[in-house]
C-alpha cells in the first residue's frame, strides 16, 4: 500500500508530429500525438509528457492544439517541456489542458522565472528539467548542466543545481542523461540516485531506456520517483503495461489498470 | 439535462475539469463562472483548486463569492477538489496561517519532509504527487462502481488532518493517514484529482452528474 512509481511515456513534438531521435541526430517519425497518446493512456502510462522540440513560434501554436486535443480524450496528467520562458507560455500550456510544464534553459539563463512561475502557478505544476551530463569520472563523478540539447556546458554542478530548483519552488525535477539519451544502455544510475537522494520533490528518471529492466532498475536503484522513457514504447517494442507486469513482480508499487 | 457550474477565480487548470466533465456529460451545460448568479441557477456546483490556499480564499473576496457559495453549500450537490476540499476546513498552515470558510471541522496542515517509507527508509517526497490508493470508509453515492483502495492521482504539499468524525469519507495513507474524501449531505469533496484519474475518476464525475445531493 501506498503511492505507486510512476511509468511515463515521453513524446517528443515537431511541428505536431511524434518523433524520435537518437541523441538530437536522426530523427524518426512515430506518428500523430492523440494517437499516441490515446494509446498510451490505454495501456495504463500513469502521465504522458510532450517535449515541443519545434525551433519557430508559428510551430509552438501547434502545440498548443496538440494538448488541447489529448486533453479532451485523456484523463492523466499531461506536462508539456520545450520553449517555456515567460509566465505567459505557462498560462498557455495550462489553459489548453496541461497540467505540469518543464522548464529548461529558461531557468538556466534566468533561475528566477522559476520562482516567478512557482508564485504565480504553484509548484505543483513546475517541473524544472535537467539535462547532465558526467563531466569527471572516479569515486566522486560530477555532472554539469548542458543547454541547448546537450551541445552547450553551463559549469553548474547538477546535484547543487537541482537543490536548487527545489529551494526555488520547483514541484517536481525531470533528469535526462545525456550520455545516455538515445543509447539504450539504461539511466545513469549514479547520477538519478545522487540527485534524488540530494532533493525533497519527485524526481523523473530519462535517458537511455532501452529495456524493461532499465526502468525497474531507475526505481530500485536509481531511487527515482518516476521514470521516463521514449523510443522502447513508440516502436511497440515495449508496451506501459508490460513494463508493469515487470516492475509488479520485482515488488514495485505500480497502478494497475482497472479490469 | 442538468446544468454544472464550476467555479472560475482564476487559479490553476480548470479547464481540464471542464473537459472531463463535459465527456461524462455530454449533455449536461458546463459554465466555467464567477458571476454569483450563474452560480444560484446552476443545478449542481463544482470547486477545483489548485495552488495556495491563500490565494483562493483571496480570490473568493476578490469576485464577492463567500455568500453565494456558502448558499450553494447549503442546498445543492457540490463538489470539491483539492484546495476545493482544504478550503472548507476552519484554517490552514499554508500561508503562515489562512482562515478558511470552517463548513467542517479541522485543520489543513503541511507534509513533514521528514517522513520515511516504512519498509526500506527511503524518504517520501513533498508535494505528494502520483497515484494513491483511496480507503472509502463509508458508503456513498460518489463511491459507487468504484473498488475499495482504487488509485486516485493526487499533487499536493498540504492535507486534511485526519481526525475520527462522520464527515470523512476516505483516507490516504502518505507517511501518515490524511482525510482524502469528505461528505457531508449534500457535499462531497476530494483531496485528489477526480479529472486526471483515468477510469476511477471519470466515474466519480459520473456519479456526481447523476447525484441528487442526498444519501
Amino acid at each position: 500500500m501506498g503511492l505507486a512509481k510512476r511509468i511515463i511515456p515521453c513524446l517528443d513534438v515537431d511541428n505536431g508530429r511524434v518523433v524520435k531521435g537518437v541523441q538530437f541526430v536522426e530523427i524518426r517519425d512515430a506518428g500523430d500525438p492523440v494517437e499516441v497518446a490515446r494509446r498510451y493512456d490505454e495501456q495504463g502510462a500513469d502521465e504522458i509528457t510532450f517535449l515541443d522540440i519545434t525551433a519557430s513560434s508559428d510551430d509552438r501554436e501547434t502545440m498548443v492544439h496538440v494538448v488541447e486535443q489529448v486533453a479532451s480524450q485523456v484523463f492523466i496528467p499531461l506536462t508539456v517541456g520545450g520553449g517555456i520562458r515567460k509566465v505567459e507560455d505557462i498560462r498557455r500550456m495550462l489553459n489548453a489542458g496541461a497540467d505540469k510544464v518543464a522548464i529548461n534553459t529558461a531557468a538556466v539563463f534566468n533561475p528566477e522565472f522559476v520562482k516567478e512561475a512557482a508564485d504565480h502557478f504553484g509548484s505543483q505544476c513546475i517541473v524544472v528539467a535537467i539535462d547532465a551530463k558526467q563531466v569527471s569520472d572516479g569515486d566522486n563523478p560530477r555532472w554539469e548542466i548542458f543547454t541547448h540539447g546537450g551541445r552547450k556546458p553551463t559549469g553548474i554542478d547538477a546535484i547543487e543545481w537541482a537543490r536548487k530548483m527545489a529551494d526555488y519552488g520547483a514541484g517536481e525535477i525531470l533528469l535526462t542523461s545525456m550520455d545516455r539519451d538515445g543509447t539504450k544502455d539504461g539511466f545513469d544510475i549514479k547520477l538519478t540516485r545522487s540527485v534524488s537522494d540530494a532533493v525533497n520533490i519527485p524526481v523523473i528518471a530519462s535517458g537511455g531506456v532501452g529495456s524493461l529492466e532499465h526502468l525497474a532498475a531507475g526505481v530500485t536503484e536509481g531511487h527515482a520517483d518516476a521514470v521516463l522513457a521514449a523510443s522502447i514504447f513508440h516502436f511497440g517494442e515495449f508496451t506501459v503495461a508490460q513494463a508493469k507486469a515487470l516492475m509488479a513482480k520485482m515488488g514495485i508499487e505500480i497502478r494497475n489498470m482497472a479490469s | 439535462m442538468t446544468s454544472v457550474a464550476i467555479l472560475d477565480y482564476g487559479m490553476g487548470n480548470l479547464r481540464s475539469v471542464c473537459k472531463a466533465v463535459e465527456h461524462v456529460a455530454p449533455s449536461a451545460k458546463v459554465q466555467l463562472t464567477h458571476d454569483a448568479d450563474c452560480l444560484r441557477q446552476a443545478d449542481r456546483v463544482i470547486f477545483p483548486g489548485q495552488g495556495a490556499i491563500t490565494g483562493c480564499i483571496q480570490a473568493l473576496d476578490k469576485y464577492n463569492l463567500h455568500k453565494v457559495l456558502l448558499e450553494c453549500l447549503n442546498e445543492k450537490p457540490f463538489l470539491g477538489i483539492c484546495l476545493g476540499l482544504q478550503a472548507l476546513y476552519d484554517e490552514s498552515e499554508e500561508g503562515g496561517g489562512t482562515t478558511c470558510l470552517g463548513i467542517l471541522p479541522g485543520k489543513v496542515k503541511k507534509f513533514p519532509t521528514s517522513m520515511t517509507e516504512s519498509e526500506n527508509g527511503q524518504v517520501l517526497k513533498v508535494p505528494h504527487m502520483g497515484w494513491n490508493q483511496v480507503c472509502q470508509i463509508q458508503s456513498h453515492p460518489l463511491w459507487q462502481g468504484i473498488n475499495q483502495d482504487e488509485r486516485f492521482y493526487f499533487v499536493h504539499s498540504y492535507y486534511v488532518e485526519y481526525t475520527e468524525q462522520a464527515s470523512v469519507a476516505g483516507t490516504t495513507d502518505y507517511g501518515l493517514k490524511f482525510t482524502a474524501a469528505a461528505a457531508r449531505d449534500n457535499i462531497f469533496a476530494v483531496q485528489f484529482h477526480p479529472e486526471k484519474s483515468q477510469h476511477a475518476g471519470l466515474q466519480l464525475l459520473k456519479n456526481f452528474i447523476n447525484w441528487n445531493g442526498r444519501l
